[in-house]
Formats: C-alpha cells, structure tokens, sequence
C-alpha cells in the first residue's frame, strides 16, 4: 500500500491494492516486527477487504490529522475475522511465493482490475485497438502465449470517434498507403464472417451501403483529380472520372456550376455502421482471450537510458515497465507490468505520449518534438430533406469541403464540413454549434444540391478527429525515444476504415518485427522527428 | 464463508480466464449442446478456434472450388472459354452471342468441350440460377464485354459485394435477375446505379428487404428506363399498417372487397 500525500491542502490516497503491493506491505510487517505500525496497516487493510474501501479513504481523506496518526499507530481491536484474515493473506503469499509469475488470488478486492502483468497493453479500446488486439491473437496459435490486456477508459464509448464517426470507406485517397490501407480493410470486410464470425453468434452485418464516394473537383483542382485517379488505378481501386455532362446525366439533382471534374468510386466504397465492427472486433477479441478493462491510463513508470546521437546530442531512451491504469469512479491504481504498450488512443493519444515524456526534451533536440496528434472537433448534422437524392445518392464530396451522404431510405441525410484551420472549435467538450450549419454548411449544400434549398435539420452530433497536425496522416510505428511503445493514430479522419489493415500491420511490426503485406514504413513516427510530412490531398 | 471462497477461487484460478463475451444474448436461436460444449472448451482452448476455422473452411470448401479463378485457363485457352468453362463449372448456362443455342451442364455435371473450339465467340447470355457463385467466381467472367443478360435467381452465396461488382458490365448488360437470392440488401441495390444500360431488373422475393415496395420506388428512379420486376408498391407498408392496426386495415380490406 503506498500513501502519497500531495500539497498541504488535499491528500490524494493511493492505494495499490496488487498482490505484489500486499506481499511488499507484509513484508514491511514483518520488518516491524509486531510493533504499531504493522498492525496499523494491516488494520487499514482490513477495511479494504471489507469492501469498505471507501469509507476508509474517506477517513484517510477527511481528516488531515488522522491520516498522519497512521504513523503513530492506533490501537486495533483484535476479532476473529482478522484473525481469518490474516490466515488468508499468509496462505495467499505462500501461494504466490509457489507460483511465481501468477497473479492468482483466492480473494477479489476489486472487479474488473486489469492482470498485474501483461505482455501487451493496448492504451484505447476504439476500433484501432480492438483490431490490433484481434491480429495479435490471430496470430498466434495459443492462448497464453501472449497476454494482451485492453485498457478502455469509457465502457459505453460516448466520446470514441469510432461511434460518432460517418463511417465512410472509399479508396480516392492520393497516397498509395492509404488507398492501400483502405483497399485491404474493404476485403477484410467482405469477409468479415470468416474473420470475426464467433461460435454461438449471429452473423456480422455490416449494413454496408455499396454507394461510392463522389468526389467533385473545381477547375484549379481538376489536374489533381486526375494524377490522384492515375494512382489509384494503378493499385486497382475501381475509379471512374466523369466529365461535368456525364455527371449531370448520372446525378439530375446536383448543380454542376463550377466542377471541371468528378471521379466516382465503383467498388469498395461507401459506409457502413462502426458500432458493428467495433463490437465485431472487440467480441472475436475476447473470445480469443484478450483481457479487457476499463480503466484509464494515468501514466508510465518507466526506466532512461542515456544514448548519444552522432552529433555528440545526448538523447534519454525511455522504456516502459509500468502502466498505471486508474479503475473507474475511484481512485485505486493498479500498474501493470509490460513489455510493449500500444497507443491506439485516438484523440487523446497525444496526450498519453505526452505522459510518457515525449516533447518534454532539451530545447532544439529531437526530444522537444511532441506528437503532433490532438483532437479536433467536428460536427455532423442530420438533415431531413423528402425531395433529396434517392438510392442512387453516394458519397459526396464537394471541393468546397462539404459532404453529403444518405441515412436510410427516409430522405435523410447526413452532411458537415471541416472549419478553416483558423476557425477551429473548442474542443473541451462535444457541443455542436447550429450557427456553423447555417452559415458555412447549408449555403454551399444547396449551392451543390439544390434540393436542399428547404430541409428540416433533425440532430446533429459531434465528435473528435484524431487530427495529425504534422501532415494529416496515420502514424504507425515504434517511437524512437520510447523504444517499446507503438503508435497507430493519427488518421485524421480516416481512421475507421483503415482500421483492419493497420491492426495487422501494428501486429505485424510487433510479433515479426516489420510490415509484411502492406508496407507502412512511410508512416512511421521518425517522419515527424526529421519533420518529413507525407502529405495527403483527399482529406475531408 | 468457505463456500463463497471456493467460488472466488473458481473464478481468480489463471486457468480458467473468466471471459464473458459481450452480447451473448443477442444470438437469435438458442446454442445447440454440442456448440455449448464447444463454447465451454473455447474458454480454454484457443485451439478450438481454429478448428472451428478449419471446419468452416472445409464447409466452404465446396463454394471456393466452384469459385476458382481460372487463371491458367485463361492464359492458355483464352478468357472466353475459361469463362464458359467456369460457368459450366458452376453448373449454369450460357449462349454465345451470335448463336441460339445453350451450353448446359447435364444433371450429372458432364458438359462438352466443344466451346473450345470457339474461342473468339463472346457470351451474351448468362444462367446462373441457383448455384454456388460468389464475388470470388464472378471474376471470371469480368472478361465477357459483350454480356445482356446475367441470371443469378436464388444463389446463396450472392450478396451485396457481387452486386457491387456487377458494375463491370455497366455497358451492356441489359437484363438482371437477382430474384430469390438470400443474402441481397438494400445497400448492395445501391449498386445497381451503375447499370446505365438495364432495362430489366427482377428484385422479387429478396428476404432481406424490409420494405420492398420502397425499394422497388427507389430502384425505378434510381434507373429511370429500367422494368422492375417483382415487389408491388405497398408491400412491405401493408405489413406495417397490418401490425400496428389490424382491425382498421382487416375493416378496410372488408370495405374494399
Ligand atoms: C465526425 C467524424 C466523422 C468521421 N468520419 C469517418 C469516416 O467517414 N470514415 C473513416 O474511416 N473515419 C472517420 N472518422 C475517423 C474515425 O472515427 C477515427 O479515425 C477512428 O475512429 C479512430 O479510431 P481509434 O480507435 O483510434 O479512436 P477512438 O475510437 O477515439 O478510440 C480511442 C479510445 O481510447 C480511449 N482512451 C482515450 N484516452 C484513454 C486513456 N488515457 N486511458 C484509457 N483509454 C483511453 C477513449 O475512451 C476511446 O474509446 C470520423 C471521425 C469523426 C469525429
């Protein structure tokens, strides 16, 4: 059990209620013979096994005298039940000292802690983590050989971009990692059954709406269309450019003022529902035996090592050993050891980078670079419009910026815009601001569809990009500076239907040690540090 | 108190890694024994994940065999007859463009080579009603630039992703039927839209729809000069109003008749 006390004013209690944390805690007792102090603390510890932990904190907390009268000692009142107690904790530190390297207890302090140790820990639980969760496993042929532990710090994923995403797939991406990326999930998820399908459970429908993404470019963007469309051909992404006559012809209802060229994707695109393959991803998981808690990861303990560049820079090579994982509505930690942390965190991932000291470097050196992941808010609208595109609405995506894509059969609609790099939100929390409908989306929505001159909005949410402000890009990789924590995040918006390549490749890096079917090292993190951007252009 | 221990101890033993999968309760008919057994072994062993891979694998072992892509076919007798070959294969039919005559599999499977011999002529038609073709088998027949008209009417392994390929024969494909197949959805019809040349198009009797008669109104506009067979107007709005109000929809039918 350690106590930290912080600042004068309010004492944080930390207690580590870990075996390792226990046996630690009785061989202090032992150290102090039967003295004050021993019974002291296992006097505390007994208030712990009653489940009144809580109320115990309280005390430690509330008076600010008391908890210092820890150390002067109180007389305990000697009862059967401790006695009992005390012949639970010898017979479980025996049992641990027989099996060294488990963390069985015979007693439940508190649910749903994570294993003490771990091989991997995935620092997110959105679709990105789930994934790599699913490939590590699949990849292996037993079930302990590998022990990958979730950490997931909302259970009901109301903040996760995965469930608040629009859930597009297309392949009009002008990298060729990403239309790679995009190309390989696409077939994952036409054979999603044969992947994810689990004994005793009704097939995955992905509810996938084979619609196509509709990109419209203006005069001064035609030229990019087509090297963009040059490449994605060449990789086998079924594309079709369409001149502004063909695209009146095949969309009556769009106003073609202005666009110099479309291209429109044939196969493998459209949108299906991430709540699925999230769900999909995260039940196969477990049923291969991934852990998986909720918790919040809080920090690193970690171990430096001094390193010298070539140019005489003295660098710290941090590791990881501990990854302090805080349990829901209370304040009890638990470190698990680790060999490898992944951070598939989404928005908040540059944040735990941030944790784990990455940016905290001497000034000019490598070190002082942070990750350049953080959220940025974008709202999507719900519209209602009887008179808009039918089945044949796709995907659309005008060159001003806005989107448009159908919601069932209803004449729904859902449509938004990325703000100006000037005009970004606040993003402390996920309000959706109603002005920015009216004044930068609708305006340019019915420009393009003039359908949408008269629409009801019905609702509208928010959520976070995990926006990479270095160059827009999945970052995928080890860092240097922390040599045993991978990243996978940055997607900035295309995150989702990436998600099932890139959870193989993270798994690909990790257990053979590089990218075996699709070669990501374009995006590893030591672009940032040599600030290299792998720029995008078809980023919505 | 021993009691309770021992269960605690049943459930913290590393052995048996308490794993409860999420939404268990959401499979929509009750597991077997065997698969309750199956599931109890599963927590456990992860082997027997794979051997449920492997039987499925060798359950699917007859669509990937009919599936095949005949890529040495191709190259060695030319894209036109391996796409015949496939088809007969599959145990469909086909008539060259050109020609009135069909090439069929007889029951037994046996068909003659005599398409080899012709290994210029194009297929127009296609019949591949009730057989085991998938987007995989599709493959082959991307080739037939020529193909009218494509017949798939009550195969199983039709689903949305070979409706979304179908767009290979945007150019001439004149007639579709995809009636009876198990596995269409809404967001597979959306795929249709590149079929610029359809005129007949049979979507009747897909299960999966919720509200055919919509659909059927959305395809018509989705495709203004094609027929669509199949689905009337109100089904799918019959059933709703049935359910929410029987008595006023059976006193209307009554007023009706
Ligand atoms: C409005 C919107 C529209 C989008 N549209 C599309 C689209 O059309 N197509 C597409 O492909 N992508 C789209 N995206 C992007 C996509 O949603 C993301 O790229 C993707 O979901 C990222 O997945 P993730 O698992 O990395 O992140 P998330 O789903 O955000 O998951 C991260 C998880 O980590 C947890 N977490 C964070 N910090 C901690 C911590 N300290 N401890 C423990 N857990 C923690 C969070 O609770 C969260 O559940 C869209 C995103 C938004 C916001």
């Amino acid at each position: 059990m350690t106590y930290t006390f912080r600042g004068g004013a309010r004492q944080h209690v930390v207690c580590s209620t870990s075996p390792a944390a226990r046996q630690r805690e009785s061989q202090l007792k032992i150290v102090a013979g039967g003295d004050q102090l021993g019974s002291e603390m296992s006097s505390c510890y007994k208030l712990l096994l009653h489940g009144r932990r809580y109320r115990a904190l309280a005390l430690l907390t509330s008076n600010r005298c008391s908890s210092r009268s820890l150390s002067t000692g109180r007389a305990v009142q000697k009862d059967i039940i401790q006695d009992l107690e005390n012949q639970f904790k010898a017979f479980r530190d025996k049992v641990t000292a027989a099996m060294p390297g488990s963390d069985w207890s015979p007693i439940e302090l508190t649910r749903g802690l994570p294993p003490e140790r771990a091989d991997i820990v995935i620092v997110g639980g959105g679709v990105v983590g789930w994934s790599i969760a699913y490939w590590l496993k699949r990849r292996l042929m037993s079930r302990d050989a590998l022990r990958v532990v979730v950490v997931e710090k909302d259970p009901t994923y109301s903040q996760a971009s995965t469930v608040l995403s629009a859930g597009g797939i297309r392949q009009q991406f002008s990298l060729k990692e990403n239309i790679q990326l995009s190309m390989a999930s696409a077939n994952f998820m036409k054979n999603i059954n044969e992947h994810l399908g689990v004994l005793n459970e009704d097939p995955i429908d992905l509810q996938f709406n084979h619609s196509g993404y509709l990109f419209l470019a203006s005069e001064a963007s035609a030229h990019i269309m087509e090297e963009n469309y040059a490449i994605q051909k060449e990789l086998g992404a079924e594309v079709t450019l369409l001149s502004p006559t063909q695209l009146k012809e095949r969309f009556p209802c769009l106003n073609t003022d202005g666009v110099a060229l479309a291209s429109l994707g044939l196969k493998n695109e459209g949108w299906f529902d991430p709540w699925t393959l999230l769900n999909a991803f995260r039940r196969k998981a477990m049923s291969m035996g991934v852990y998986q808690c909720f918790g919040e990861v809080t920090g690193f303990r970690c171990w430096t090592q001094n390193a010298e560049t070539m140019d005489g820079d003295l660098l710290n090579i941090k590791r990881i050993k501990y990854v302090n994982v805080k349990m829901p509505n209370s304040l009890e930690y638990q470190p698990v050891e680790c060999a490898v942390v992944v951070n598939a965190a989404g928005a908040s991932s540059g944040k735990i980078a941030d944790m784990v000291g990455i940016g905290h470097g001497p000034e000019t050196s490598m070190a002082a670079i942070p990750f350049p992941v953080e959220p940025r808010k974008r709202y999507i609208y719900v519209v209602h419009c009887p008179d808009g595109p039918g089945l044949e609405c796709p995907f659309l995506i005008d060159y001003s910026g806005v989107y448009l894509r159908r919601e069932g059969l209803g004449g729904n609609y859902i449509t938004g815009k990325s703000p100006e790099e000037n005009e970004e939100p606040d993003c402390s929390n996920l309000d959706v601001d109603h002005e920015f409908f009216q004044e930068k989306v609708w305006p340019l929505l019915a420009h393009r569809v003039p359908a949408f001159e008269s629409l009801k909005v019905t609702g509208a949410w928010a959520g976070f990009y995990d926006y990479n402000t270095f160059d827009q890009n999945g970052i995928v990789g080890l860092h240097p500076l922390v040599n045993n924590m991978y990243f996978a995040t940055g997607f900035s918006g295309h995150g989702l239907q990436q998600s099932p390549a890139v959870g193989r490749a993270v798994a690909e890096l990790i257990l053979d040690g590089g990218f075996k079917t699709i070669d990501l090292s374009a995006f590893d993190v030591k672009r940032i540090l040599c600030q290299e951007p792998m720029l995008e252009r078809n980023i919505v | 108190m021993a009691a309770s221990m021992l269960f605690q101890v049943r459930r913290h033993c590393a052995l048996v890694p308490c794993l409860i999968v999420a939404t268990r309760q959401y499979a929509s008919s009750p597991p077997s024994l065997f698969n309750k057994f199956l599931f109890q072994l599963n927590q456990r062993f992860l082997e027997v994940e794979y051997l449920i891979r492997l039987s499925n694998w060798f359950k699917n072992r007859d669509v990937r065999r009919k599936n095949l892509i005949y890529d040495y076919a191709q190259k060695k007798y030319g894209v036109n007859v391996a796409a015949a070959y496939s088809i007969l294969k599959l145990g469909g039919g086909f008539r060259f463009a050109g020609q009135t005559e069909w090439f069929r599999a007889d029951s037994k499977g046996k068909f003659s080579f005599d398409f080899v011999n012709t290994p210029d002529s194009t297929i127009e038609e296609i019949d591949l009603s009730r057989t085991l073709i998938n987007h995989a088998g599709l493959h082959n027949l991307t080739s037939q630039r020529k193909l009218r008209s494509l017949s798939v009417q009550g195969c199983p392994e039709v689903d949305d992703w070979f409706l979304a390929h179908l767009h290979v024969f945007s150019e001439t494909l004149q007639e579709l039927n995809i009636s009876h197949c198990p596995r269409i959805t809404v967001g597979g019809l959306a795929a249709l839209q590149h079929l610029r040349k359809l005129q007949q198009l049979d979507i009747s009797s897909l299960p999966q729809l919720q509200s055919p008669g919509l659909v059927h109104i959305l395809i018509e506009e989705m495709l203004p000069h094609c027929k669509v067979i199949g689905a009337e107007y109100d089904q799918g709005l019959q059933i709703q109003t049935d359910s929410q109000e029987p008595r006023d929809a059976d006193s209307l039918r009554h007023a009706q008749t």
